[in-house]
């Protein structure tokens, strides 16, 4: 059974509000919560923001009430109103530990994780590593897909428990320095994003991916499987079909496809935003 | 997610036998969809014996015994290398193109062939763990019967059940007669045909093989064929990619001249296991590879489904995809 936090413990990246915050609203955020919690404001302003009014913020916010008053809900959501580890995340809370050996973007890891935790939760909360993105934690989105062994997978459905000695690269590891990846630049000179959140699996699925195509793997969409003449020429189509598994809310896939097509012909494309 | 233990296992037989001992443990391999049934609270297992380091991955061809020449795929390698593997692209690229049809690029390269085979149904009621359903919960009713059931069966349901199985992978495989072996944790092997491994609900959908607990899949075999060149697997789903069939036909053919001398077609989305349409099979050989006796044998096939409230659109559906697939085998691929 494992006890006390490990080497590469860190002080939690996410803050959480003290169950006794004093009152420090500004205006803007008394006005906010009179708005979307009116039955709260009073408890509010005597005793502070507690975890319970929070989560009911993040409610609203989930349901898009937020949207309005978005500026100022952000910055309150976004605001450190303290540095409390929640209990829940300690690791002295671990049940059926197990240790784990395994290197992440060049550096060796070692840790002893819940045998319930996911690869992807193992790199976010535990090594710090936010760039890997929760969506739907069900394997539906791809927003979370990092490159195990070379290849690319779904952290979400991944326990870190079978990652022993392993080797996974996140989008925190594809830039060399300050110079970042060829996918990485062609993503910002084609737009592809729009809110950013599902880009980071993008990235990681379109760098992977062109391994594959150089490996001359076939898709659903490849004419005739049985000819595999070495590295495959992908067609946007190509590209459309092996990238599906990464699912883009803003719809910013034109701009997707041209920055992987980009990488993949090693020709300039055409931004799409300048073709229409 | 509830607490279990994890457990790696070093090898086939001592995995074997340490599922064997518990009745609440399960095997994790690719684990794409138990974990996602883990989250959900469907499954429960106390522990999970993991077994996906145990080789058996190997492809290869069969040197001796009734499928001599044929294919060995290993049980516990993953989805993209056996529709990538050269021996499966030149000789049964039906089962590539099926493989590839299904999940994602990143799905596929973790699941395992032997996982994908056990795969559980989508069916939202089986999902819901508010909802009753006697394939999670034995005995509990079935909500989709007259719930919404657009997805479901329309051949071999029962009252029991009319949940249909997802996999693709395991379509092409029924048509291609693949055989599965297994092996248990006293290290008895057996073979088991595709047609048999999964099964129809009737009184018992909480079962969807005939495995038994701590049998684990050590290979598929595909026996030697003369499909290749005329094989095709249609897939028709809600979206161009990344979903569940509605409707999926493998189809292929060995024709002499124009004349059909063997029909394989089997279909998912349509039942609980994967359906062989053996009546539209038996119709085709004798015959001319033309659309007419292809309809002929769709129609006589489909003549039989039994469609539930929502699902009817199925049985024109899986009409005109039996047809289509076989027309594409005809053609190389071209409708």
């Amino acid at each position: 059974m494992f006890i006390g936090p490990d080497d590469h413990e860190r002080p939690n990246p996410f803050y959480t509000m003290d169950e006794h915050e004093s009152p420090d609203l500004t205006e803007d955020e008394k006005r906010l919560f009179a708005d979307l919690m009116p039955e709260d404001l009073n408890e509010i302003l005597d005793t502070g923001v507690n975890r319970r009014h929070f989560l009911k913020l993040m409610t609203l916010a989930g349901g898009g009430i937020l949207a309005a008053q978005s500026a100022v809900a952000e910055q309150l959501i976004a605001r450190p109103l303290s540095e409390t580890i929640p209990t829940e995340l300690v690791p002295a809370s671990i049940e059926n530990g197990v240790n784990v050996s395994l290197k992440v973007n060049g550096t060796a890891r070692k840790l002893a994780v819940d045998s319930r935790m996911t690869l992807l939760d193992t790199l976010r909360e535990r090594l710090d590593l936010t760039g890997s993105k929760k969506g739907c934690d069900h394997g539906q989105c791809g927003a979370c897909t990092v490159i195990v062994n070379g290849h690319r997978v779904l952290s979400c459905l991944t326990l870190a428990a079978s990652c022993e000695g392993k080797t996974v690269q996140t989008i925190e590891g594809l830039a060399q320095g300050s110079q970042l990846h060829p996918m990485q630049e062609s993503f910002l000179k084609h737009d592809g994003f729009q809110c950013g959140f599902c880009t980071p699996g993008q990235i990681c699925s379109a760098v992977a991916l062109l391994d594959e195509a150089k490996k001359g793997h076939a898709s659903y969409v490849t004419e005739n499987v049985r000819q595999s003449a070495g590295p495959a020429k992908l067609s946007n189509e190509e590209i459309r079909e092996r990238m599906s598994g990464n699912i883009c809310r803003c719809g910013a896939y034109p701009n997707i496809v041209a920055a992987i097509q980009e990488v993949h012909s090693g020709k300039p494309v055409e931004q799409v935003f300048r073709s229409v | 997610m509830r607490p279990f233990t994890y457990t790696r296992a070093k090898d086939a037989t001592s995995a074997s036998k340490l599922l064997t001992g518990n009745p609440n443990a399960k095997f994790l391999a690719g684990g794409t969809n138990l974990l996602d049934l883990m989250k959900e609270d469907v499954e429960r297992p106390s522990t999970l014996i993991d077994i996906s380091e145990l080789g058996l991955s190997d492809i290869k061809t069969i040197s001796s015994g009734t499928n001599k020449g044929g294919i060995s795929i290993g049980g516990l390698g993953k989805n993209t290398d056996a529709a990538n593997h050269p021996l499966i692209r030149q000789n049964y690229p039906l089962l590539t193109q099926a493989i590839l049809a299904g999940a994602s690029g990143q799905i596929r390269n973790m699941a395992t062939n032997g996982g994908n085979l056990l795969q559980r149904t989508r069916c939202p009621y089986f999902y819901e763990v508010a909802m009753p359903c006697n394939k999670r919960e034995p005995g509990t009713g079935c909500g989709a019967k007259e719930g919404i059931n657009r997805m479901h069966a329309i051949f071999g349901w029962s009252e029991k059940c009319v949940a249909v199985y997802p996999s693709d992978m395991a379509i092409a495989l029924a048509a291609l007669d693949a055989v599965v072996n297994v092996r248990n944790a006293s290290g008895q092997e057996r073979s088991i045909s595709m047609a048999d491994f999964h099964r129809l609900p009737g009184d018992q959908p909480e079962k969807d093989t005939i495995l038994t607990h701590g049998e684990l899949i050590t290979s598929i075999e595909l026996p030697r064929n003369n499909f290749a060149d005329k094989s095709y697997y249609v897939k028709v789903r809600d979206r161009a990619s990344y979903a569940f069939a509605l409707v999926s036909v493998a189809a292929a053919l060995e024709t002499s001249g124009n004349k059909i001398v063997q029909a394989r077609i089997a279909m998912g989305g349509v039942a609980h296991k994967p359906w062989r349409a053996l009546k539209a099979e038996q119709l085709l050989v004798g015959k001319e590879a033309t659309e007419a006796n292809f309809k002929l044998a769709a129609s006589a096939e489909m003549a039989d489904a039994k469609p539930l409230e929502h699902n009817a659109f199925k049985v024109e559906l899986g009409n005109r995809s039996i047809v289509l697939a076989l027309q594409m085998a005809m053609n190389g691929g071209k409708a």
